[in-house]
This record gives structure tokens, sequence and C-alpha cells, in this order.
């Protein structure tokens, strides 16, 4: 019974450490919260309940096609309402132009597509495997499965390519790599792709593995997917991981041992402890400010 | 007896010893300058004897108290006024403004005084007003009272952030390089200022700088750091001929 | 009262005026806390949902005096309002945001409990707001938080705002004027949510949610950070957009949207940041030779 609520945990926390990275990429670069990124993810799993109910594409294609097209809008987004802003004014302007462009987007898809909730047909669902010990569905693996190549595809990324060299040398000084001959605005533009991308696939398989897609699906899990970004430590991708997996545990945990009304609260709980105990997060690391 | 003493006083942050074992001792009224290349630790100095880090090891007294471990507002109202070597002016607020915050330290109107307007409040507000027009004037600012603080031209933002320090009355002003970015005739304004200023309101006066032109005419006593240690400390005359302190930052002498 | 009034004033637009009302003690509170002191919050419909629900079974269960009732509740506010100051403050600015963020959804969270109601809400709030007491309360408000904002203490506030080190350095004790500016400004807030809950007769959680904090921190920044005339126009603006946007209906939330945008990339301070009285002063007088330019901004 506890491996089975570690693994529900496990599967909802990598839908939450998928959004979590893209918060915690944008932020480690530019400083924003990014809170259009929420609708990013949603706007995934309507593109991709899209291309699966009405044009018949098969599952696996149209994951990638959201992906691919949430590419796109968080491309777009960066550019229309936060390019404008870079260094000319305050970070909580940003702040709200980025919650503009979420109510925007919100409204948008609520008027497109209306506020029912929909939900993918089952493709995998009904298949489970008896593992003595747990139960697992087909499809917990799969998204476990997937989620971890993700992740794993963008730590290689970050790491072994000259692109992702370039993120990070820009999340560590973005005015040193510029002045370095990097070019900062296709680093920035390139960040908000990947994280979109990885939302995007998010979105997807939550819309698959709880069937249920609507327009402001983003917003919860948006904050609690930041709320992870902060704990796992803001601007570190390991710590995104680990942040959501542990949320996504800790709420699954919470609403099977203790209550399920508070569920919700949980997340912002752990939060708040964590950014009173150690602001910075699990592996974010302390800015000493320069007097 | 000395206004400030400084014993001991080592810093680490991390892995890095900032400040290794440094003694300091000012007497009243003296101008003394701190002098030492870039990194040397001469900003961390200040910043520990203005309760912004607590030293690692070392003890500090002001006039006579103890005030390792006291926060930074409480030094300033100790009497200890600063100003900082990237210039930390409210800038949205106007200059006139900016000096009267200087006071704030030694003001006691709270909440309910400045809520509800009452009688203290005002007569403060008024004596706080006086006061800054005053600095203001002393240091040439009067005219740009109004002025949005960002506004000002680069010399004029120096000389706003001292007005500033001195409205907090202090017996001690730490200035962290003050003349930089000024042409040749700022300076000697400068330097007549800080002569002006430690005669009228009898401060000793601390002072970081690069210009050794200035720090060589100016102070009655040098200490010269070095990675973190004194490395010199003495009459500009004795520190300008010093062995070490030529090595590691005056260069050979002409 | 507001029925003699209906007889001049449309009780629609009567209705918008006590809104606005409201909204402006409301935003005035979060001035404080945001704008002029600098301190992100993005949680005050968190104290406002305090002293809504407060006051409210105060009100209804205890058949507590209205007056007493607004009072209590806006004084829980500002007691939660001490209480998560204290700590947090010490928090950088964007962790306080998220810290705020976090409390006010928890108190949402726990706004679900037995005697508010849970989910269904509250209702049979007596109606005990009207036009002429928002009226006075909003006139007195506004005149104290601007005797506030100009005296030694605002102006404390504003320096934390602009350099905190400095404002340490000039003696200011940040941490205490922080925890004072979160307590006025949730005081505020918790007596907004008295108003509130006395008028809409009904409330219930989710009036109180995280769109809630982010509405009231636009009518700060659209207004002007730390501007009073500013919050006010804020307030006045963004309640009386969704009503003249009706007329697009299901759109209006959208152009919403684009306006928050379009706002922050060509008025980033608000419209009336950059503005102070001294200014407007001084253009009008620019005919008469001028010789009192000694008033304070």
């Amino acid at each position: 019974m506890f491996l089975e609520q570690l693994l529900n945990g496990l599967t909802l926390g990598s839908t939450y450490a998928l959004i979590a990275l893209g918060y915690t990429m944008v932020y480690g670069i530019i400083q924003l919260i990014n809170f259009a990124h929420g609708e990013v993810y949603m706007i995934g799993a309507f593109v991709g309940l899209f291309l699966v109910t009405v044009l018949g594409v098969n599952i696996l294609v149209a994951l990638v096609l959201a992906m691919l097209s949430c590419m796109v809008v968080g491309m777009l987004i960066e550019r229309v309402a936060y390019r404008p802003l870079r260094g000319k004014s305050t970070r909580l302007s940003a702040l709200i132009s980025a919650i503009g462009v979420s109510i925007f987007l919100q409204t948008l898809l609520a008027l497109l597509a209306g506020t029912n909730t929909r939900s993918y047909p089952s493709i995998f669902n009904s298949q489970t495997f008896d593992l003595g010990f747990a139960e697992v569905s087909l499809l917990q693996i799969i998204i476990l499965v997937f989620a971890a190549l993700l992740m794993i595809g963008l730590q290689i990324m970050i790491h072994k390519t000259r692109i992702g060299k370039a993120m990070r040398a820009s999340s560590q000084d973005l005015e040193a790599s510029y002045l370095m001959g990097i070019n900062v605005n296709r680093v920035i533009s390139f960040t908000f792709a990947i994280g979109s991308a990885l939302a995007a696939a998010g979105g997807v398989m939550v819309g698959i593995y709880y069937n249920a897609v609507w327009p402001y699906m983003g917003m919860m899990a948006g904050l609690k997917a930041f709320a992870a970004a902060v704990m796992g430590g803001i601007g570190s991708i390991p710590g995104a991981m680990i942040g959501g997996l542990t949320l996504g545990v800790l709420e699954i945990m919470g609403v099977a041992y203790l209550t399920s009304s508070y569920k919700d609260a949980i997340a912002f709980g752990m939060l708040i402890l964590v950014l009173l105990i150690r602001p910075q997060g699990l592996l974010g690391k302390k800015i000493t400010k320069k007097v | 007896m000395p206004i400030l003493t400084l014993d001991g006083i080592s810093q680490e942050f991390g892995g890095l010893r900032a400040l290794d074992g440094v003694d300091l001792m000012v007497e009243e009224q003296q101008i003394y300058g701190i002098i030492g290349p870039n990194g040397a630790g001469k900003t961390t100095l200040f910043n520990i004897i203005t309760g912004i880090y607590d030293p690692t090891e070392g003890t500090i007294e002001f006039l006579g108290q103890a005030i390792n471990g006291a926060k930074a507002y409480q030094v300033a109202q100790m009497g200890v006024g600063r100003t900082f070597q990237n210039i930390r002016l409210f800038q949205k607020l106007s200059v006139l403004d900016n000096v009267r915050m200087g006071a704030y330290g030694v003001t006691r109107s709270g909440f309910w005084s400045s809520l509800l307007g009452l009688p203290r409040s005002q007569r403060e507000a008024q004596e706080v007003t006086a006061r800054a027009e005053e600095l203001l004037d002393k240091v040439g600012l009067l005219d740009k009272k109004m002025e949005y603080a960002v506004n000002l031209a680069y010399g004029e933002q120096r000389r706003l952030e001292i007005a500033r320090a001195l409205a907090l009355k202090p017996t001690l002003l730490l200035l962290d390089e003050p003349a930089a970015g000024m042409n040749a005739k700022e300076k000697v304004e400068l330097m007549e200022l800080i002569y002006q200023l430690r005669e009228q309101m009898k401060l000793t006066i601390l002072l970081v700088e690069h210009d050794m032109n200035l720090v060589m005419n100016i102070c009655e006593r040098i200490a010269v750091l070095d990675y973190g240690r004194k490395i010199a400390d003495g009459p500009p005359q004795e520190v300008k001929s010093d062995k070490r302190v030529i090595e590691s930052y005056l260069g050979a002498e002409a | 009262m507001d029925a003699y009034l209906t007889q001049y004033i449309d009780p629609y637009y009567l209705r918008l005026l006590v809104l606005i009302g409201i909204n402006i003690i409301l935003a005035l509170g979060l001035n404080i806390i945001t704008g002029v002191t600098g301190q992100l919050s993005m949680g005050h419909a968190g104290f406002m949902s305090l002293g809504a629900y407060t006051s409210a079974i105060l009100s209804m269960q205890f058949a507590c005096p209205f007056w007493l009732a607004l009072l209590a509740g806006a004084f829980v506010a500002a007691l939660f309002g001490c209480l998560i100051g204290i700590p947090t403050l010490r928090l950088e600015g964007d962790y306080l945001a998220m810290v705020t963020i976090g409390f006010a959804e928890i108190i949402r969270v726990f706004l679900n409990f037995e005697p508010g109601g849970k989910a269904v809400g509250l209702a049979g709030i007596p109606q005990n707001t009207n036009f002429v007491l928002v009226l006075v309360m909003v006139i007195v408000i506004v005149y104290l938080n601007s005797k506030l904002l100009n005296s030694r203490i605002g102006k404390a506030w504003y320096s934390i705002r602009e350099n905190e080190i400095a404002a340490e350095a000039c003696g200011v004790d940040t941490t205490r004027l922080k925890v004072m500016a979160f307590t006025v400004g949730s005081f505020l807030g918790g007596l907004g949510g008295g108003l509130y809950a006395h008028y809409m007769f009904f409330i219930r959680p989710q009036d109180f949610a995280f769109m809630k904090s982010i509405e009231l921190l636009n009518m700060v920044v659209l207004g002007g950070m730390g501007s009073i005339p500013g919050t006010i126009i804020g307030a006045t603006i963004l309640t009386l957009a969704p009503e003249l946007l009706r007329v697009v209906a299901e759109y209006r939330m959208l152009f919403y949207g684009a306006l928050l945008v379009i706002l922050m990339i060509f008025r980033p301070n608000g419209l009336l940041g950059d503005v102070r009285v001294y200014d407007i002063r001084k253009r009008w007088g620019r005919k008469e030779v001028q010789a009192n330019a000694d008033t304070n901004p």
C-alpha cells in the first residue's frame, strides 16, 4: 500500500518536476517568475487532446507535436511580453506582465475550448501489473520512464552541448555572458522553448493520467510546481526535479494518510517551512549581497 | 580616549579569509586613511565597523562600548555615519528627503505620533528640515534640493551621500572612496570640505581612498591593508616609504 | 440610507461606488506594504478574507455590533500580518512574495471550515455597509494615509524600498518598520474585508483566491507604486473595467490580461508613479515668479 502511494506520488511528482524545470530555468537566467508557465502546461494538454481526439493522431506523435507547439508558444510569450521590459523596468512590472499573459491565455482557451473538463481517450489506463508488493499501472510506468528520459535528456543537453553551456553561463552572469559574445537573446528564447516543451509533456501526461483537461488547470498546478522549484532551490535544475518529485510524494502521502481536504495546503505549508528554514531551498546557492 | 578600537578583527566568508587579525586605533578628531589594493578588505572592514557583518573574530569598541554583533541601525544610532563605495542614495526621493532620512537615527517620533500629526512630530520635522537645508548648503546642493536624487551628476551624488551621513549627527564618519570619479578641482573641494567638517562638527573621519595624493595630503595617519592583513600603520611619510607598502601597492617611488 | 440615495443615483452605480470605495481601502493597505515599503505581497486577499470571515461570524453568530465586528476583523488581520511578518521579512523580495502566496493559499484552504459554512460559504451577513459609511471611511483613511506617508515613518518606509542597506545606515530598524508596514497594511486589508462581507451579504473562500490578491496588486502597480492618488485611480479603474467591459462579456478577461501586458510595456511605473504633487505645482506656477518651493512632495 505504501509503495503504491509512493509510486502515485512519484508519478504526480514527475509532472510537477517537468513544469518546475521551466520555472527554475527561466528564473535562473532572467530572475522572472514566469506566471504564464502554468498556462503553457495547460495549452500542451489541450493541443495533445486536440490532436488525438479530433485529428486521430497517434498519442506519441501528439505528445511530440504538443511539445513543439508549446515551444513556439513559450518563445512567443517571451518575445511579446517579457523582452520589451527587460532591463528597462522593475521585476514587479515583468511579473505583472506575466500575470496578464496568464489571464489572457486562460480566457483564450476557455473561449476556444469551453470550460468543461475534457478527457483523453483511454489508451493505457486499464492495464496494471501486480508486482507482489504493489500494483502499478502501465500508464504510471510510461509516465515515469518518459519523464525520466526527458530530465536525463535535459541534463545531458545542459552539460554536454554548447547551448547548454551558454545557458549555464547566462544563469550565472547574464551581462558577462553578453560581453563574452554569447547571443543572450537566443539563449533566453531557447530556455523558454525547452521549459515550455517540458511543461507541455507534463500537461499531456496529466491529461492522460488524471483524465482531466480544462482551461484553468494551469493555475493550481503552476503554483504548486513553482513552490516545488523554490523548495528545491530556484535556479537549480536538479533542485526543480527533486522538489517536484518530493512535492508529489508528500501530497499523495498527505492525502492518503492525513486528510484530502487540505491537500493544497500541504504544498504551500512545505514551501513556507522551507523558506523560513532555508530560503535558498535544498540545492540553491546562498546569495550574499555585495555591500 | 580613542574613538574607535579594533582588536584582532578577522572575517571569513565561506572559505575566504577577507580580514586577518586587523588592529586599529582611531583617536578623536583624527583623519585616518585606509588604503590598499582592491580586494584587500577595506570595504569589508567598513562593513564590520558599521555592523553590517559580524566579525568572525575580534572585538570592536566605539566610544568605549563594545559593538560586536550590534545591528547596522544600532551602530548608526550610536553615531557612526557612512557613505558607500557604490553610491547608495534613495533614488526616487528628493535630494532634501535623502538628507532628512539621515536624521532618522536621531529623531524619535513613532507611529502614532506620525499618524496623528502630534506636535512633537511636527516640531521634529521642522528641525530636521532646517538642519537638512543647512547641510545641503554646506555641500553646495541647496539649489537642487527638490530634484530626484537619481538625476544628480555623479560628483553631486557623492556630496549628497556625505550630507546624508552628516544628518545623523555622527561622532565618527566613514567615507568609502568619496573621491572616486571626481576631477582634480572637485577633489580639492572635497579635501577642503573634509577639513571644514572636522573642525566645525568635531568629527573623527575614517577614509578609504585610492587617490594617493588626496590620502597623503589629508590624512594624519594611514593604515595599509593587503590580502586582509594590515601591513603598515603610521603617519603618511612613514607609510609612503615603507618597503612592503611600496612593493604591494604603491609601486617603486619615482 | 442607501435607499434614500437611490432616489438620486441609479442603484447600479451606487453599488459600483461602494465597491470602488472598498477596493480603495484594500489597495491603500497593499500600497503601504508593497508600493511604499517595497515588500512584494501577493497574498493580500488572505488578510481581506480574515477580516471578512471574522467580522461576519461575529455579526451573525455573536450579534456583535457592526463597528465592533469590523474593528475585530481588522485586528485579526493585523495580528496575522504582524505574525507573518516577523519571521518572513528577512527574506529577499521574490522569496517574500512566494511566502505571501503560500500564506494566502493556506488561509483559503482553512476557510473551508464548519462555522464558515465550508466551501459553500457564509450567507445571511447583515448588510450594514452603505455608501455614506464607505465614503466617510475612504476620506478618513486617505487623509491618515497621507499624513503617515509624509511623516518620518512614511519616509523611512520609502527609504527601505529605495535602498534597504542605506536605510539601516541612517538608523532605520528595517525589520521593525517592515513588520509595521505589514501590520498597518493588513489592518486595512481586514477592514476592507469586513466592509466587503457586510455588503455582499454572502462570502465564500474562492472570493479571496489568488486572483483577488493579483487584482489588488494590479491596482497598486497600475496607479503607481507608493502614490496615494495613484492607488485611488488604480482601484477605480480596475473596479470599473470589468463592469465597463461587460459589453464584451466573455472577452473581457481577454482584454484585461492584454491590458496588463500593454500597460507594463508602455508605462511600467504605473500611471502616477513618476509624478509628484510638487512637480505638478511647479508646472502650474511657472508663470508666476516662484518663491515658495519649500513644500515637501
